[in-house]
């Protein structure tokens, strides 16, 4: 057998001639391979309309609240240049925008600069998951075969599922615009805002339209899409750290071209050429692969396994673990890249802030030395990226059940408690792992830029203090797989929540208590901040208790329920 | 002292919110018997069997499964059974093997001499990734996992449905050996030859209750043998006889059914009248299923007891709806206390040739 390489099928007699057979009784020009995707569209849309909706509405509320509460919170200029020395360290440019407008902070331009990144990656998201949805899924599931099967064009799923995922981009942004303008900001500026976050969605859009060609299963084409997306969000972040304003690696990320917009400050469109470029060349490139494979077929062939099991896969946990195996070492390899990253602008941190004295000013005040509030501040993220891991890792035992597998499980002589067991062990190994791989990927980095190689330790430490918050949301991730599956996904409500205290909290003056509902919210900044052992024991116990109630959960109920 | 029977069910229900799935079901499987298991989609069989193995918790009634309770023993009792899931779905990217062997080793470990047979003569390649597996080669993973444990009990739902007829035979011969080993068999379908072929006993159930249970042989005499004969002297006397249903006669040539306790007599009457020749075609399980499911038998006319049975059943499907033409079952049912009368079978035909053939 071949190993894994590109199948390439050249176009024979006998494929025009099926060409020709399709054309036959319809119409013999160009858009035979489209033929019927309007009806898909419509069809897709009818399938779709409660998800688009529902995230088209989530993120221009969430535009709009923004926009009022960054008025109520930062009344004053005064108050909003404090919150621009903020925005101007580090940490405050890695999770925001390169920070045009810090000189004379206008509420326009704080909604461009804080809000724009988290937006852009929820909008890339939805794209990936519409696309993917719409083509690599389909084929999956055999729905795209029943579609073929009818006079459809061959290529009319993947036009469609671009247009539908083009039509909700620029849903979000027309409902954006009309907020921004009717908050009463510059209505140029904001279809420019809007238009450009909607872009970056596109784009996205049709990164995925292209790895979903390359891989068979859906899993692998999102996941494959999303590494995309972080690599263009680290490398924005990095580029604007490096050189204020973006420098050449900003550049190179979609994310920074809707920000290089400057909207509210001195509003160019030029950036948003090169979104429009990289959507046509994305999209012309997606149909070309899907031109040399078959369908239900990805572009690596499939190769085939051992005829016998390794004597590691034996139980419920080796063959979660196993099938999570790639998952987990993507997730690891990221984890260490990010946490070197971060790690890596240790020393930019420090000449930075030496630079700037209102910069240093700030620090002074909040006491901690400059390296460790950078640290405190972006191991968070690392804590949070390990707990939307461990979310998709138990809920994968969730769509074990749905496909029928678990049952496969349970009828062998396997308690389920066991089994959900597993699946909580696995994941929280795995999660140890990711945040041990980010503090080593951080502590290396930060060594090899200082030269103190105490640093390795120390930032192990700082990640791995969010050990507990992780496993108290895996806890309730499994408690709700265990006991009311049906909600299950609800478990991602605790990420983004999470997520929101920890980036936006301090920014719209979310109360304490709502702080606190996110058990990161109780982590101590560390290494700002002490270890505090009593904290930690207490989070670890309200895990354990979930994870006990999950267990008597799944004890309890029908399988599949 | 006596062995528990390997399934005992009496007055099962079991409720999805307000769909009654199983409504006081009755089954029993002994050790070491073949049993069928027969009901058409939607009469609930699998929810039976997810019952029996502790996947779904039962609203009512009693289930014992090899002497214990299979919600709250079921590690226990899964040591000793072996399951064939009727839609499989593996893996899709451990190969064959590796699914194999997992599921035995879940099982406390596997034979591989067992396995190595058995994968023979399923003609299954164990390297290959289950994603490119068809639905019958999936199915062939999850038998050859099954009947490669050493149990006491399989429980197959619907093994065959994706098998060619070779496999199928060759699935015969694995439960006849399972059989002879002394393993009890619990199987689902709603292939009638199937069953017909293997199992010593038949339950069937619809709309969640059991509407006919007992051995083949007791159930072949609920039902009529359809008998075509050619007479030198006018046939019409036997439509008068006691036990003689549903007779028609073109000339000399008279299609009729007779109640198995009948036979003789109209047999005798038959030779009397100068026989120059004479169909029987026994009672078949199709006729059993009809009268529960399809709820009418063939209108004598239209079967010629020549054709094999497949090409038999597509007249009868064809028949449908010509109530003109056709007998009702009605009168026959009275033994089990659930009277079909023609026309009340479920909206969808549960019986298709291709099921049957």
């Amino acid at each position: 057998m071949v190993p894994t390489v590109i199948r390439s099928r050249p176009s024979t007699s006998a494929d025009v001639n099926r060409r020709a057979m399709t054309a036959a009784p319809l119409s013999p020009d160009r858009s035979v391979p489209f033929t019927r995707a309007g009806t898909l569209l419509r069809f897709a849309a009818r399938r779709d309309r409660r998800r688009l909706v529902i995230w088209v509405l989530a993120l221009a509320g969430i535009t709009v609240y923004a926009t009022t509460a960054l008025g109520a919170v930062y009344p004053t200029a005064a108050d909003r240049q404090a919150r621009a020395a903020v925005m101007q360290t580090p940490a405050g440019i890695l999770f925001s925008g390169p920070g045009y407008g810090t000189r004379d902070y206008t509420l326009g331009a704080m909604i461009a600069n804080e809000l724009g990144l988290s937006v852009m990656i929820a909008i890339a998201i939805m794209s990936i998951q519409t696309v993917v949805r719409h083509t690599r899924a389909e084929e999956e599931d055999g729905g795209a075969e029943l579609l073929l099967a009818g006079s459809v064009g061959r290529r009319a799923p993947l036009v469609t599922a671009l247009g539908l995922t083009a039509l909700a981009d620029v849903a979000v942004a027309v409902v954006v615009t009309a907020g921004l303008a009717g908050a009463g900001l510059a209505l140029v500026d904001s279809a420019a805002l809007a238009l450009g976050w909607a872009l970056t969605g596109v784009v996205f859009g049709g990164v995925a339209a292209v790895t979903a060609q390359l891989f068979e299963q859906a899993r692998g084409a999102t996941g494959a899409a999303l590494a995309v997306l972080g690599v263009a969000v680290v490398a924005r972040g990095v580029g604007d750290v490096l050189r204020p304003g973006g420098g050449p690696l900003s550049w190179l990320s979609p994310i920074a071209w809707a920000q290089q917009t400057r909207p509210y400050v001195d509003l160019r469109w030029t950036p948003l050429l090169l979104s429009v470029a990289l959507i046509a060349v994305l999209v012309a490139a997606a149909h070309r692969l899907s031109r040399h494979r078959d369908l239900g077929a990805g572009l690596l062939v499939p190769r085939r396994g051992p005829a016998t099991a390794s004597p590691l896969l034996a139980g419920p946990a080796s063959l979660l673990a196993r099938l999570q195996r790639d998952t987990v070492i993507g997730w690891t390899i990221a984890l260490f890249i990010l946490g070197a990253t971060f790690g890596s602008l240790t020393d930019a941190v420090i000449s930075m802030v030496a630079n700037n004295r209102q910069l240093a000013r700030v620090f002074a005040l909040t006491g901690a030395s400059i390296t460790d509030s950078f640290t405190a501040a972006v191991t968070v993220e690392l804590g949070l990226c390990a707990a939307a891991f461990a979310v998709a890792s138990i809920l994968r035992v969730r769509s074990e059940e749905s496909a029928g597998r678990v049952e496969l499980m349970l009828a062998a002589p396997v308690h389920r408690r066991r089994l959900l067991g597993s699946g909580v062990a696995v994941t929280a190994s795995a999660s140890v792992l990711l945040l041990v791989a980010a503090g080593l990927g951080e502590g290396f980095a930060a060594a090899a830029v200082s030269g103190d190689a105490g640093l390795v330790g120390r930032y192990l430490v700082a990640t791995l203090v969010h050990v507990p918050a992780v496993l108290v949301i895996l806890g309730v991730a499994a408690l709700l797989v265990g006991a009311v599956p049906r909600f299950a996904p609800l478990a991602w409500l605790v990420v983004v929540w999470a997520l929101v205290a920890g980036m936006f909290g301090q920014l719209l003056g979310l109360p304490g208590w709502a702080l606190k509902l996110s058990p990161f919210g109780w982590t101590p900044k560390v290494p700002a901040e002490h270890v505090n052992v009593l904290v930690q024991a207490g989070l670890v116990v309200v895990a354990a208790l979930l994870i006990a109630a999950a267990l008597a959960g799944f004890r309890a109920r029908d399988v599949p329920a | 002292m006596t062995t528990p029977s390997a399934v005992e069910i009496r007055g099962l229900t079991k409720s999805f919110g307000d769909v009654r799935a199983l409504d006081g079901l009755d089954l029993s499987v002994a050790r070491g018997e073949v049993a069928g298991f027969l009901g058409p989609n939607g009469a609930g069989k699998s929810t039976t069997i997810r019952v029996l193995l502790g996947l779904l918790r039962a609203d009512g009634g009693t289930v014992r499964l090899l002497g214990g309770d299979p919600w709250a023993d079921a590690v226990e009792l899964h040591r000793r059974l072996a399951y064939v899931p009727g839609e499989v779905t593996l893996w899709p990217t451990l190969t064959g093997g590796e699914v194999i062997d997992l599921l035995g080793r879940l099982h406390g470990g596997l034979d591989a001499a067992r396995r190595a047979v058995l994968l023979e003569r399923f003609e299954l390649d164990p390297t290959k990734k289950v994603r490119t597996y068809s639905k019958g080669n999936r199915q062939k993973v999850a038998l050859v996992a099954a009947l490669a444990a050493d149990v006491e009990l399989l429980v197959l739902d619907e093994p065959t449905a994706g098998l060619d007829p070779l496999m199928e035979e060759v699935f015969t011969e694995c439960i006849r050996e399972a059989k002879a080993a002394g393993t009890a068999v619990l199987l689902s379908s709603h292939i009638l030859a199937e069953v017909e072929k293997l199992c010593d006993t038949v339950t069937i159930i619809r709309n969640g209750r059991t509407v006919e249970a007992g051995t083949l042989e007791s159930m072949r005499h609920l039902t009529r043998t359809t008998v075509t004969a050619v007479t030198s002297a006018d046939p019409a006397v036997l439509a008068g006889l006691p036990g003689v249903h549903d007779f028609a006669a073109d000339g000399h040539r008279a299609t009729f059914l007779v109640d198995a306790e009948a036979l003789a007599a109209v047999t005798g009457r038959l030779s009397s009248l100068g026989l120059t020749s004479l169909v029987c075609a026994p009672p078949s399980l199709e006729q059993l299923f009809l009268q529960h499911y399809g709820d009418r038998l063939p209108a004598p006319e239209q079967v010629d007891p020549g054709l094999p049975r497949g090409d038999h059943t597509s007249r009868m499907r064809r028949t449908r709806g010509d109530h003109g033409l056709m007998a009702t079952s009605s009168s026959h049912s009275s033994s089990s206390g659930q009277s079909q009368r023609a026309g009340d079978g479920p909206d969808g035909d549960p019986i298709t040739p291709e099921h049957v053939g």
